[in-house]
């Protein structure tokens, strides 16, 4: 039978399946973090059960850290105590744990890639929706409960049905300007946030063949906020150079043998999908959201919809309009904004700062801007420093955090505060997301860079 | 962990006819912090139920003394966002034994099903039928009957079938989870993790 690649790694890890039931897959690798593990330690406890492969799971601090001076005790009595539960049980359950200033330390989705741990074929979770980053390597990976986090620690599997299958295909050239992030918001605001509920996808064609690994891991990052489970890419040659010599990363006659198999890893012609997509990629310009979704998304150049364009609850999207203080048919170019924040796993790659960085690159900070600039991990940072992006950061009047989730979910310090309007690269713009009371627009970190030069919603083709 | 069993639940149910009601307004994000799970049903919907300054917003559903009841009824796209289980521990500690609406997201409605609430899936139409009628009456009772997989009106008797795969039915018809299930299978996993390399 003609399989696709999300068949192929699923139906390689059902240790079980049960009629009428979900099926029990095997998870390769289980990456966890501060915030939604605890419990699941507590029930292992409750049960006196120890974890049953210590060495599957990889232990990071990044939802709850602080973003400056972090050599400093936290000073958040709750965080710090949530951080030092994590490390204790990593120490009592033999799980490599990269805490707050490790080496290693940073957003669980971009350390995992960086060190090997996300390789083609693979089933990874973690307890945070947007594990599907790792599908980029053609890995099946998606965010799971704590109680299955719990199940994972204590018997490597899950048990869940298998999602329904899906291809989006994107071809063509994408216009100046147009970033994975505008690709994939753009996928959402036509699939809305719940279009893909209950799938699994595929994204395929030129687009993505193109796009660097960075650019991938954005657009798989991103397909939890269409409802999907996941997202994949097929690996190729590109997801091979960038494993390569990487610390979890097989070498020698391993790795050879796991290229052979790596290289099965794509839909057979012919397979069939559950559903279809396809897009042009010329008819996407840079994306910016206007409401509280992540589906309420539109050309940088156009207005905000009218509620009666809108399918589904005119109310819910009204709402959503008066929280943001927005009215229907308003241009989004010139608006004003207070908060810029660069970063997140979707957006806290080295890419990421290259692109903003061309942007600021020779101007200045806007006054009425603050801007976090966070790095997704330690690495991340070091080649901020190393390519002298720093400096031209510096030179226009912005400064570097340490790594973390930062203002992506506001758990640490880094919160916009009430009514006020933050560009954003990260993948949330729901009410109170980035702070109580804040306002998110989410976009591409080119988008975020004009507006940090600007102090409002500015066309990044401008200076381009 | 372990959670009550699920059988008949006859109540009334508290609407909340909102779409794409995000498990960030559930449980805001900075309710995380706990390293155990308490208390989190107070701050079920912190920031639609309280103002800044902590005193409760009027107007807000679980605020009104006229709803009551533990099935709670909320416009399509339930749970969507992150995958914090703590939306669902919110919603049972709060109270809450079922959660209805005519789509749910994906990993919110695991959650669910993995600690005990059941998430029952009405047509659109129906869950229309479900607003009015509680709107017209908060005291309207909902039937919904784990066993017979239906769910019922009772006012006007209009009742609709929902799915729930087998295995996951008879889970919480009997309170028990994944875990025993999986540990009772310990063997053919590890068999299974020889032949899968690290
Ligand atoms: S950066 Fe944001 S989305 Fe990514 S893991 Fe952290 S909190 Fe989750």
């Amino acid at each position: 039978m003609k399989k696709t690649l999300f068949d192929k790694v699923w139906d390689s890890h059902v240790v079980h399946k049960i009629e009428n039931g979900p099926d029990v897959l095997f998870i390769d690798r289980h990456m966890v973090h501060e915030v939604t593990s605890p419990v699941a330690f507590i029930g292992l406890k409750t049960r006196g059960i120890p974890v049953m492969y210590p060495n599957r799971t990889f232990a990071t601090a990044d939802h709850n850290t602080p973003t400056i001076n972090q050599h400093l005790p936290v000073a958040d009595p709750l965080s710090a105590n949530q951080l030092k539960a994590l490390e204790e049980n990593a120490a009592e359950h033999g799980i490599s744990y990269w805490g707050l200033g490790h080496e290693k330390n940073g957003i669980v989705h971009v350390v995992g890639p960086e060190y090997g741990i996300t390789q083609p074929g693979a089933t990874i979770v973690c307890g945070d929706s947007h594990t599907s980053t790792h599908g980029a390597f053609g890995a099946i990976a998606f965010g799971i409960g704590t109680s299955e986090v719990e199940m994972v620690l204590a018997t490597q599997c899950i048990m869940q049905q298998k999602a329904k299958s899906m291809r989006i295909n994107v071809n063509g050239e994408l216009n100046k300007g147009v970033t994975p992030k505008d690709v994939a918001l753009y996928i959402i605001s036509k699939l809305t946030t719940s279009g893909a509920t209950g799938y699994f996808v595929e994204y395929a064609g030129d687009v993505f063949t193109n796009m660097s690994m960075e650019g991938r891991m954005t657009v798989c990052n991103l397909s939890i906020e269409m409802g999907a489970r996941g997202g994949m890419i097929a690996p190729d040659q590109k997801t091979f150079d960038y494993i390569q010599g990487r610390e979890f990363t097989p070498v020698g006659a391993d790795l050879e043998k796991a290229q052979e198999y790596w290289k099965t890893l794509s839909t057979d012609e012919g397979a069939e999908f559950d559903k279809e997509i396809s897009f042009d990629a010329s008819d996407i310009e840079p994306m910016i959201t206007y409401g509280t979704n992540p589906g309420m998304g539109i050309g940088i150049s156009k207005g905000i919809p009218l509620a009666e364009a809108v399918e589904g609850g005119v109310a819910t999207y009204k709402k959503s309009l008066h929280y943001m203080n927005y009215s229907e048919g308003e241009d989004m170019i010139g608006k004003p904004i207070d908060f810029v924040f660069l970063g997140s796993c979707t957006n806290g790659r080295i890419e990421d700062f290259r692109a903003f960085a061309s942007i600021v690159k020779g101007r200045k900070k806007a006054d009425n801007v603050t801007a976090w600039l966070v790095p997704g991990s330690h690495q991340v940072e070091a080649a901020i420093k190393e390519e002298g992006i720093l400096d031209i950061l510096h030179e226009a009047g912005f400064e570097l955090r340490e790594p973390g989730c930062s203002a992506c979910l506001a758990m640490n310090d880094d919160k916009v505060p009430a009514g006020k309007y933050a560009v954003s690269t990260s993948n949330r713009n729901f009410e109170g997301r980035q702070g109580p009371g804040s306002r998110t627009l989410l976009a591409s970190p080119l988008v975020a860079a004009a507006a940090a030069v600007t102090g409002k919603v500015t066309d990044p083709r401008e200076f381009l | 962990m372990a959670y009550d069993k699920f059988n008949i639940l006859k109540t009334s149910a508290v609407p909340l006819p909102i779409e794409n009601v995000d498990t960030d307004q559930i449980i805001p994000a900075r309710f995380l912090k706990a390293t155990e799970r308490k208390g989190f049903g107070d701050n079920l919907f912190r920031d639609w139920r309280y103002n800044a300054d902590n005193t409760p917003k009027e107007d807000f559903a679980l605020n009104n003394p006229k709803y009551s009841g533990k099935i709670l009824v909320g416009g399509k796209n339930f749970g969507s966002g992150s995958s914090r289980e703590h939306a669902a521990w919110a919603v049972y500690d709060y109270g809450f034994r079922c959660v209805v609406s005519s789509f749910f997201a994906d990993i919110f409605k695991n959650n669910c099903l993995n600690i005990g609430v059941l998430p029952v899936q009405v047509s659109p139409a129906f869950l229309e039928n479900i607003f009015a009628a509680i709107e017209a009456d908060p005291e309207t009772l909902l039937e919904v009957n784990l066993p017979e997989q239906t769910i019922t009106l009772t006012t006007t008797g209009e009742q609709e079938h929902f799915d729930i795969n087998d295995y996951k039915k008879e889970n919480m018809l009997n309170g028990f989870d994944d875990i025993d299930y999986l540990l009772n299978i310990k063997e053919n996993i590890r068999e299974f993790a020889l032949n899968t390399p690290l």
